[in-house]
């Protein structure tokens, strides 16, 4: 077939995204948090769940959630899983974990990577750390946060966070 | 409900990984050909188009109701597009519907659709945004742990997901739409297939397909006259609810659960798993068929595993699930839904082929969509209601 008859079937035209972002006064207080290596969160004043990240208001009781907490790095894994495919969009080889984690003194999960940590060894129950880029790089985002880590503290029981899978 | 709505024409394209011999609207047009032939109308019998599809990001291209809308043959008629993630292709049916019930049209014609060559949604489902967190790794990165807490919570066997895949891959032998397919499918070849999020394998997840579902809707009067048997709508239910609040139950949601209700509730069903006599399941992960058969009340909560280990959702169990070899088996996403809708209504129309599940009267067509958070439900009859 001559090249003018041939069907065209692909045109590769990558996409690229730019955001400008407007937080909102709930997420922009988690966001500055991040920026100083906090973890903030709003407890709902009616059922007192804390939310982390906060939304500004409680999902279940239709209040705003106006009290800010901040909470430890600190928490435990409640599920995970192990992924062992590659993908344009990570910086990061696998095999890998990625995991579920309850901070203590929150009632929603985090989800974050595991490191420190062979991607294997990670269960539930693990107790893990957050661990935060060096202070020059803090910033508004997410990623002030690199990974979270193991802690040297025995499992957490499948009770205590059962209500949260 | 107002007016009875019927399901007088279905048509599914070849669903496969590359379709590069059609374009968007050829790939559209296939499927809405086959509906019409099977319905015995053509584009002037049409009153509306319903057009459902995935997040455009999963192929690229924005707003595609816009340049579909000639191909669609909706000039001068009204056209809606419908988006509530993977659920879309269920919930577009049910809009559909509702236009029949409401009895402001004779006959809709709905499309659901996704050329996923032509982009890259595990990119479009990993794009990293600074002040949202991350969903790692697509979408088997995201549900993996659900399906992590799942058998943690119920001690089933760790083989049941691999059972389900096998169940599937051998019914999509028996379809000719289906994207996947194995003649030597086997237990140990889905057992032995890699991890891709464990506990998730290879063999145990849906496909990126290109392919689309059409299916022509009618009220009453018009369905009289359709050529072949009709599949009556018996009820509609959609539910929702957010990604995420303290206490959310992700494996079991309560979305998915009031939805069944009122679906049963609407179609006078007080016990599913006796009144239906199979489901068309949106299974994009095999342990989804266990997960659901609790959220849809087919089984007790904890116990789903059960009948997909005493083959009660097999072709000639006492409820199969996926006679059509399921999402596992073709997943063009925003056509899923849809699909499993129009496969319940051939079922109980008679016209399922191969995969036909013997003297089924009345069948559940079932989607979910985004964080296991959009429901959109069916149930289908040969009797009118
Ligand atoms: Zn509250």
């Amino acid at each position: 077939m001559s090249e003018s008859l041939k069907p065209v079937t692909a045109i590769k035209a990558p996409v690229h995204l730019e955001f400008s972002y407007t937080a909102g006064r709930a997420s922009t207080r988690f966001l500055r948090g991040m920026a100083q290596g906090k973890i903030l969160g709003q407890r709902c004043p009616e059922c007192g769940k804390v939310y982390v990240p906060p939304r500004g208001s409680c999902t279940i009781c239709a209040v705003p959630t106006d009290v800010e907490v901040e909470v430890t790095g600190k928490g435990t894994v409640t599920t995970f899983c192990i992924v062992r495919i590659p993908s344009d969009s990570l910086s990061i080889d696998p095999p890998f974990t990625c995991a579920h984690i309850l901070l203590d003194g929150a009632d929603l999960p985090f989800f974050a990577l595991i490191q420190e940590c062979p991607f294997d060894e990670v269960r539930m129950g693990m107790r893990v750390e957050a661990v935060w880029v060096p202070k020059e790089e803090l910033g508004p985002t997410f990623e002030s946060i690199k990974y979270f880590r193991p802690i040297d503290e025995p499992d957490a029981s499948f009770e205590s966070y059962k209500e949260h899978l | 409900m107002g007016e009875h709505c019927a399901i007088v024409g279905v048509g599914q394209t070849k669903h496969d990984t590359l379709r590069v011999d059609v374009s968007m609207p050829g790939l559209i047009r296939e499927a809405v050909t086959k509906a019409f032939d099977d319905a015995g109308v053509s584009w002037g019998d049409i009153d509306a188009v319903v057009l459902g599809k995935a997040p455009d990001m999963f192929e690229g291209t924005m707003m595609p109701e816009l340049f579909l809308a000639d191909a669609l043959g909706a000039v001068g008629k009204p056209m809606l597009r419908v988006h509530t993630a993977g659920s879309v292709g269920g919930s577009t049916a049910i809009v559909a519907a509702s236009l029949i019930q409401a009895g402001i049209h004779k006959r809709v014609l709905t499309v659901a659709y996704e050329k996923q060559s032509e982009s890259n949604a595990m990119w479009a489902l990993t794009v990293r945004i600074p002040f949202q967190q991350a969903i790692v790794a697509g979408a088997g990165g995201y549900f993996a742990p659900l399906i992590r807490a799942y058998m943690a919570r119920t001690n089933a066997p760790d083989d049941t997901g691999i059972r389900v895949a096998l169940k599937d891959r051998l019914n999509a032998l028996k379809n000719p739409t289906s994207h996947l397919t194995f003649p030597d499918v086997s237990y140990e070849m889905v057992r032995d297939s890699p991890m891709l999020w464990d506990p998730i394998r290879y063999l145990e997840t849906c496909p990126s397909s290109d392919g689309a579902c059409a299916m022509v809707l009618a009220a009453e009067d018009a369905a009289k006259t359709s050529p072949n048997p009709p599949a009556w709508v018996h009820a509609t239910a959609m539910r929702s609810e957010p990604t995420m609040f303290p206490g959310r139950d992700q494996v079991n949601p309560q979305a998915g659960r009031d939805c069944a209700a009122a679906l049963y509730k609407t179609a006078g069903i007080k016990n599913p798993r006796k009144e239906l006599d199979c489901a068309e399941i949106y299974v994009p992960f095999s342990w989804f068929e266990p997960m659901w058969m609790e959220n849809l009340g087919f089984a007790p909560a904890g116990e789903g595993w059960k009948m997909t280990q005493e083959g009660a959702t097999a072709l000639d169990g006492d409820l199969p699930v996926n006679a059509s070899g399921g999402v596992l088996s073709s997943n063009p996403i925003g056509a899923s839904g849809m699909i499993r809708f129009a496969e319940s209504a051939l079922q109980v129309r008679g016209l399922a082929g191969e995969h036909q599940v013997p003297g089924a009267k009345k069948a559940l067509g079932h989607a979910y969509g985004g964080g296991s958070q959009f429901f959109a439900m069916w149930v289908v009859g040969s009797e009118q209601p």
